[in-house]
């Protein structure tokens, strides 16, 4: 097992670190500096904003102080644009709201996208289990930034049971549309792979002697089939995370939550590439721990995989 | 019963019985799928709509009605003139959605194809070639897929200008990496069998085999998923659009629309977010219907 972890560990540190050179390399490439603007500023200013920044230093001196800086000190660098803050201010302050959804969302999408799709296996061909694949059929063209304006037009504006948009330290109404935003097409995919699983564990032979030996249903489900079940559900946890760090820069935009995704639209917009870097520098190694997690997850539920 | 007696009539009269191909059968299984089928209708319809709305629209999709311009609340409503209503600056929602389907079906089936070509080739040769080279090329896949692709496709965008060619570029890029997972897993399992034995007893070149004997065997599995990677493409694009980093004005996609429309229902100028938002669901389902319809109909193992 230690060996699996190393191993694992041992790929996901060089995608990292391509992932930052990657960025840092078109970054650098990028025309124009991020400095230009209307007004034009005289050559002299020019050459001592760029200095104060280190961009007049060779390429290799600038990644090395830029990878050092995120390893050994963990910073990210100026903000090009927000003069006052540098990335890791700009982090501080928009990654605990962008947890905070996300995790419920995962949450959300997890449960309850699980629970439907076993429960519509388990009930197949029933009404049940025909109303638990038209609504996963319907979610699954009802990404975040559709399902978005359609809630605030039903709730917001119509209903006015919930506020559109805001953030308000995280008070539950501000929270319960952007999770439902966010987890209904993640929901609707986990509840068609469990589903599909289900349905096809609960034919295998081995359910079939659990029955013929008088096991209750319901202990046959919890205790036989749902382990093998989930496993292909575990291994779309992976693509699932990605998609919602994804869907929450749409999120903060539309809902002004005020997480990571606001300043990541906003840095693309203002060519603000410190920023840029900085969000998805710390996104690609989410992810990537992330995905390590599931694969040990995955190692350690399913008997089959050795490492 | 039909069938059994005109297949006994025609041996009775000693006519050679007319071989089903398996395309043949996949055909017939197919338009035995009604859902499929009508939605295989909706998206020809929705073709058509692209192609031929731009001839029968009074308005051009970048052209301002002065009339409405400034009372869009009242006068840029769905009416005689503007079928769709207007958008926020006056200009004609028809034309604009018939635009917008047309560069979003077009990114849609453009990384569609990217995904056919390059993940097809991708994956057959890692699996067709094995061990190492395999290794080695399904290492860069998964490298490449554990990276939140859509920051880095903006930060394209971002870097390298707002353009069509670029969001193409960055589409392709990310397309064609679970295809290339599908097919070397096919060509895992065809690699082993007697025909491709065959060809390399006679000596046929790897490169032949791949292209000859192992892609057209891999094609059912890849039509299939084709079909269902447009529909992911087309949000993909959307996405970008909605946050106003994809197609740039005047043009316009089904996401840049849903986004000016759901900017605007605080107004209550509904149309602006109804009309692109129901050829966005509607195509999409359809697509996800005729997807699994062709599952079904080429994918032998589920029947």
């Amino acid at each position: 097992m230690i060996a699996f972890i190393l191993k694992r560990l041992l790929i996901a540190v060089p995608v990292l670190l391509i992932l930052i050179v990657a960025t840092f390399v078109m970054m650098y490439a990028a025309p124009g500096s991020p400095f230009a603007s209307d007004r034009g500023i005289p050559p002299a200013v020019m050459a001592n904003l760029e200095a104060e920044y280190g961009l007049d230093q060779p390429f290799l001196v600038q990644i090395w102080r830029y990878i050092s800086g995120i390893i050994f000190e963990f910073d990210f660098g100026p903000s090009f644009i927000y003069r006052d803050q540098d990335v890791n201010d700009l982090i501080a302050q928009g990654f605990p709201v962008t947890l905070t959804y996300g995790f419920w969302s995962f949450i959300v999408a997890v449960l309850v996208g699980g629970t439907l799709g076993i429960v519509a296996a388990v009930r197949h061909n029933t009404w049940l289990d025909y109303t638990a694949v038209g609504i996963s059929v319907g979610a699954q063209v009802l990404p975040n930034f559709v399902m978005a304006p359609i809630l605030v037009l039903i709730f917001t504006l119509w209903l006015g049971w919930l506020p559109g948009g805001g953030w308000q330290g995280g008070q539950i109404q501000y929270v319960i549309l952007p999770v439902i935003a966010l987890s209904t097409s993640f929901m609707a995919s986990i509840a068609r792979i469990a589903r599909a699983s289900m349905l096809e564990v609960l034919t295998s032979n081995y359910i079939r002697t659990a029955r013929a030996k008088g096991l209750p249903m319901r202990r046959i489900v919890l205790r036989h089939a749902l382990k093998p079940a989930l496993l292909p559900v575990i291994s779309y946890l992976g693509p699932a995370f990605v998609g919602m760090i994804t869907g929450s820069v749409v999120i903060d935009v539309y809902f002004s939550t005020g997480g990571i995704g606001q300043f990541f639209t906003a840095s693309a917009l203002n060519r603000d590439y410190g920023v840029m870097m900085g969000i998805t520098v710390l996104l690609g190694t989410l992810t990537i721990l992330f995905n390590l997690v599931v694969d040990l997850l995955y190692a350690w539920i399913d008997p089959k995989i050795r490492y | 019963m039909f069938a059994t007696k005109t297949a006994a009539q025609d041996l009775a009269e000693g006519q050679a019985v007319r071989g089903r191909s398996l395309w043949a059968d996949a055909r017939a299984r197919f338009f035995r799928n009604r859902a499929a089928l009508v939605s295989l209708v909706i998206l020809v319809l929705v073709a058509i709509f692209a192609i031929v709305g731009p001839f029968i629209s009074p308005w051009r999709y970048d052209e301002i009605d002065w009339n409405v311009l400034g009372q869009v609340d009242t006068a840029g409503r769905p009416s005689a003139t503007h079928w769709f209503g207007t958008d926020r600056t006056g200009r004609d929602l028809f034309a604009r959605t018939v635009q917008g389907t047309q560069v979003s079906l077009m990114v849609g089936i453009v990384g569609a194809v990217i995904a056919v070509v390059v993940g097809t080739l991708y994956g057959a040769i890692a699996g067709y070639f094995g061990g190492r080279t395999d290794n080695l090329m399904m290492r860069i896949v998964d490298v490449l897929m554990s990276v939140p692709y859509m920051f880095v496709l903006i930060l394209l965008l971002v870097v390298f200008g707002k353009s069509m060619i670029m969001l193409f570029v960055g589409i392709g890029l990310i397309s064609w990496l679970d295809m290339a997972r599908i097919a070397r897993g096919q060509t895992l399992s065809l690699r082993g069998k007697e025909f491709v034995e065959a060809a390399v007893a006679t000596g046929v070149a790897p490169l032949t085999i791949i292209l000859r004997h192992i892609v057209p065997n891999l094609l059912g599995v890849v039509i299939v998923y084709a079909t269902l990677l447009v529909p992911s493409m087309i949000i993909y694009e959307s996405f970008i659009s909605f946050l106003g980093l994809g197609v740039q004005e005047p043009l316009t996609s089904w996401g840049a629309l849903i986004s000016e429309g759901a900017g605007e229902i605080v107004n209550g100028t509904l149309w602006m977010l109804a009309f692109p938002l129901f050829f966005f669901v509607v195509t999409l389902f359809a697509f996800f219907f005729v997807g699994d319809g062709l599952r079904d109909a080429l994918d032998p193992k589920d029947r």
